[in-house]
């Protein structure tokens, strides 16, 4: 079943429509009804506010990490583990073909329905996810493989066993290695990306955002309780932190925004799926004539002139 | 204040004046409750000479503590922050540096320059709690960025002496990417085999601790100090139970093999000048 946010009811009364209509074979009334949601789909979507493009971005139907990879990646192989701890099912790596270009591939991984949320940790990784991550990332170097990494956090776990095994240098860890690793990398926010953890694989030659996702230093509910100290104020803290996927690329934060269909992400993996892979291989392609150093060189000067300050 | 002293206030207000005056020569030590004199408590660098509490300092004091007199010179002092969000909470972020210069003289959370420690000249960053919690913000981020790279200039070792609550919220993403920009610049500092000695002090929180922080070649910690990647609170409501004693201490993370050693302010200063020459081969 399908789930209607809110400011989406229009859209599912006209949904039933077409599905009454095709029920009872009128031809002409489906016809009359979808063009209907066409119009409503576009109106709705287009004004949305930060605040509903953040309950988009969290929707329950969006395609998740493992979604894309199924419909994106051939030939796959999972690999588990940090070799040290754990294997932190909140973070998952495979290795295989995207478009024919031999590719690996890192997701933050949330969980559908109440036992598979627990076993992903509702997308939460541990500092063995991060670690994990790594572990990939340095063997995508190694085998000259470029890296896809797809981020969709709440944000780091904020737990006792996370702290005590390093959540900080995990993340940070990952920050320096990343910053430096030698191979065509990608980073593509696909729902939440909430704060470090979600940084923590974001550091790349390109981070792009999906349409309807969100990346952002704090999550609007912890933003919203401790500078207004009152939880009641989400949608105001949405809105002054700038999280839409339209806003940081105004402020030159994000590279580029993959647009979704028509009807968004969470109506549409596949065309949602077929447009991060489309825009890989064109950025991996487009790396073709840049030497490593170049490249190296170029990822580094994006990263360290982000910041607002005046002399 | 109460509803008596709203009463009282004006025909108090010359005892109140003494009253004020008394915690400028008195300290009270927040952990064993006795009383310092003020001069005292200087001369011991602001440690608790009945408890060994550390309280923590100002730059200025650090700096005093740390670097030979009249060796400092301050770098980059002119950068401030712009607003580039146009960020409004209760108060807007404008007001805020407004009112955080105006208390502490700065209009940044960090001061940046080259000291010498026992003679090696050295890069230095000092965070300053009293300035928005010592919050990351771009200023910060390229004051260290620009002290990373006078380091590989000058062929010196890099100092950051931590004093955070994380990033700051009023820069959001802006914020938040600043822990990506001061890693990537201390991984070429690494290339360069400069050492980095990261000094975490009370507190040392969230994208600070999750990026320059715990990137150190060698992790100092002063005792007591509280570090760690979630808050307290966040991490009591997340698994709903109260926190063993100690957790995210300095001394917990030691004997979590996160940290290299927790050293007493007293000793601050010969161990950092022990183990940069000994780093750099001097």
């Amino acid at each position: 079943m399908a789930t209607y946010l809110d400011f989406e009811q229009k859209i599912k009364q006209i949904q039933d429509d077409v599905i009454s209509a095709e029920v009872r074979h009128d031809v002409n009334a489906v016809e009359i009804f979808k063009k209907d949601l066409e119009k409503e789909v576009a109106k709705t979507y287009k004004n949305l506010s930060p605040y509903q493009e953040l309950q988009l971005a969290r929707h329950q139907d969006r395609p998740y990490a493992l979604d894309y990879i199924n419909i994106i990646l051939e030939d796959k192989y999972e690999i588990h583990g940090d070799r040290h701890f754990a294997d932190d099912q909140a973070i998952v790596c495979y290795i295989g073909y995207i478009q024919g270009q031999r590719t690996m591939v890192i997701g933050e991984q949330k969980g559908r329905g109440t036992k598979n949320k627990l076993k992903r940790n509702f997308g939460m990784p541990n500092p063995e996810g991060y670690r994990k991550a790594l572990r990939a990332a340095k063997m995508a170097e190694k085998f000259n493989m470029p890296l896809l990494m797809l981020i969709d956090t709440p944000g780091a776990y904020p737990g006792l066993g996370a702290e005590e095994r390093n959540q900080s240098e995990a993340i940070a860890r990952n920050l320096l290695e990343l910053s430096q690793l030698d191979t065509v990398t990608v980073s593509v926010v696909i729902g939440e990306g909430g704060s470090g953890g979600a940084l923590a694989i974001g550091v790349a030659d390109k981070l792009a955002m999906m349409r309807y996702s969100v990346f952002s230093v704090i999550s609007p509910e912890g933003c919203s309780a401790i500078l207004w100290n009152d939880p009641s104020k989400v949608e105001t803290a949405t809105k002054a932190l700038k999280i839409t996927s339209s806003d940081l690329k105004d402020l030159d934060l994000v590279d580029d925004v993959i647009d979704e269909p028509l009807i968004g992400a969470h109506r549409d993996r596949e065309g949602a799926a077929n447009a991060i892979a489309d825009y890989f291989i064109s950025t991996v392609i487009s790396y073709k004539d840049t030497s490593s150093k170049d490249r190296l060189d170029q990822r580094y000067i994006r990263l360290t002139s982000v910041g607002a300050f005046s002399e | 204040m109460n509803l008596l002293d709203l009463f009282t206030k004006k025909s108090s207000s010359t005892k109140q004046a003494t009253k004020n005056e008394a915690p400028a020569h008195w300290i009270k030590c927040k952990s064993c409750n006795s009383l310092m004199y003020y001069k005292e408590i200087e001369n011991q660098n602001y440690v608790c000479p009945k408890c060994d509490f550390h309280i923590r300092i100002g730059v200025d004091e650090r700096l005093k503590i740390l670097v030979d007199e009249g060796t400092f010179t301050e770098y980059d002092e002119n950068l401030r922050p712009i607003d580039p969000l146009k960020f409004v909470d209760k108060k807007s972020y404008v007001k805020r540096v407004e009112e955080n210069s105006k208390k502490t003289g700065k209009f940044s959370s960090v001061v940046s320059g080259e000291g010498n420690i026992d003679g090696i000249a050295t890069q230095l960053v000092v965070f300053d709690f009293s300035f928005m919690g010592g919050s990351l913000g771009s200023v910060e981020g390229e004051k260290i960025v620009r002290a990373i790279n006078r380091a590989i200039e000058k062929r010196q070792g890099l100092i950051i002496i931590s004093a955070s609550g994380g990033a700051r919220m009023q820069e959001s993403t802006f914020a938040l990417m600043q822990m990506s920009k001061t890693s990537a610049a201390l991984a070429r500092l690494a290339d360069e085999k400069l050492p980095y000695i990261s000094l975490l002090t009370d507190p040392t929180m969230g994208g600070v601790s999750a990026s320059f922080a715990t990137l150190g070649d060698i992790i100092i910690a002063e005792p007591g100090a509280l570090i760690g990647f979630a808050g307290q609170r966040v991490i009591k409501q997340t698994i709903g139970s109260d926190l063993p004693d100690g957790f995210q201490r300095a001394e917990f993370l030691l004997e979590k093999g996160s940290i290299d050693m927790v050293v007493n302010r007293n000793e601050m200063k010969k161990t950092l000048h022990d183990l940069l020459k000994v780093l750099l081969g001097k």
